[in-house]
């Protein structure tokens, strides 16, 4: 409650991701920061690689697509389509991740300011629990795998 | 309602044995400490053969230990096979943690640029 640098996520259902954080600007310039597209290339890589597409069609049936080439060279590419624009308030949209075609997610993001402070919600909810794990996994270092892997070892241990 | 019948896959992996509403409730429970199964059914209003059942599949995995004491068994949290999603979650995490710190330094900009310039729409 006290940091307001690190992103919280919860898993509040079996379908769902809710990540949440708080930052010190007013809601207009976390909006704009978040629907312009040279703006979203300067912080969506989150430090794993370059932005080389950042497509905001910002109206309702509108499409978006991001792509990221990591450092590693591969490439990953998200796509969607919005929903429903509340300016400086909510966005809900589609989204795709380009490798799982299949598992389609709605993301709902909220904008909620107090005292030039900006709360951001951001909840994705998916249609099935497999889809929500792979999308938790997407962009790892190690693997769910990994962790299962790891799992399996203690189990059989205490067998 | 998830089905008391445990799917097939529940057993596989800790993640599919904590996504049971109810098996979270026991591992809640003995969060706070080494507990016998009767304080387990009486924590969640549950028959004892229904809690077994989910003591079971979190004893699969590796989520709870259990050992005997005199005629009754004593069931605790294995924090050790838990980790993994814990850890699972914290990468997801960390990465919308990094891309909000550079979100940080757009808005700082923003702001600069909005005071600086004024009036702009």
């Amino acid at each position: 409650m006290t940091s307001s640098r690190s992103a919280t996520v919860t898993l509040p259902t079996d379908e769902q991701i809710l990540i949440t954080r708080e930052f010190d600007a007013p809601r207009h310039l976390v909006y704009e920061a978040w629907t312009t597209p040279e703006l979203v290339k300067r912080w969506w890589h989150a430090n794993r690689g370059e932005m080389t597409v950042a497509e905001i069609d910002l109206r309702v049936g509108g499409r978006w697509r991001y792509v990221m080439v990591a450092d590693g060279g591969f490439e990953v590419a998200f796509h969607g389509e919005y929903r429903e624009i509340v300016p400086n308030e909510r966005l809900v949209s589609t989204e795709v991740y380009e490798a799982m075609p299949d598992a389609q997610a709605l993301d709902t993001v909220t904008f909620a300011e107090e005292n030039d402070r900006t709360l951001v919600t951001l909840l994705v909810q998916h249609t099935s629990k497999e889809h929500r794990d792979a999308h938790v996994e997407s962009g790892m270092e190690d693997g769910l795998q990994d962790a299962l892997d790891l799992l399996e070892q203690v189990a059989v241990s205490l067998r | 309602m998830i089905a008391a019948v445990p799917r097939a896959a529940t057993t596989a992996d800790a993640f599919n044995a904590v996504a049971e509403p109810r098996r979270r409730q026991i591992l809640d429970v003995l969060a706070g400490g080494e507990r016998p199964v009767n304080d387990l059914v009486r924590a969640l209003g549950l028959a004892q053969p229904q809690v077994s059942k989910h003591l079971r599949v979190l004893r699969a995995v590796g989520a709870v230990d259990v050992r005997g004491d005199g005629r009754q068994r004593l069931y605790r949290l294995n924090g050790r096979a838990l980790k993994p999603i814990h850890d699972w979650v914290k990468d997801y995490e960390r990465t919308w943690s990094e891309r909000f710190e550079q979100l940080d330094v757009v808005l700082e900009g923003l702001k600069k640029t909005e005071g600086g310039g004024g009036g702009d729409e």
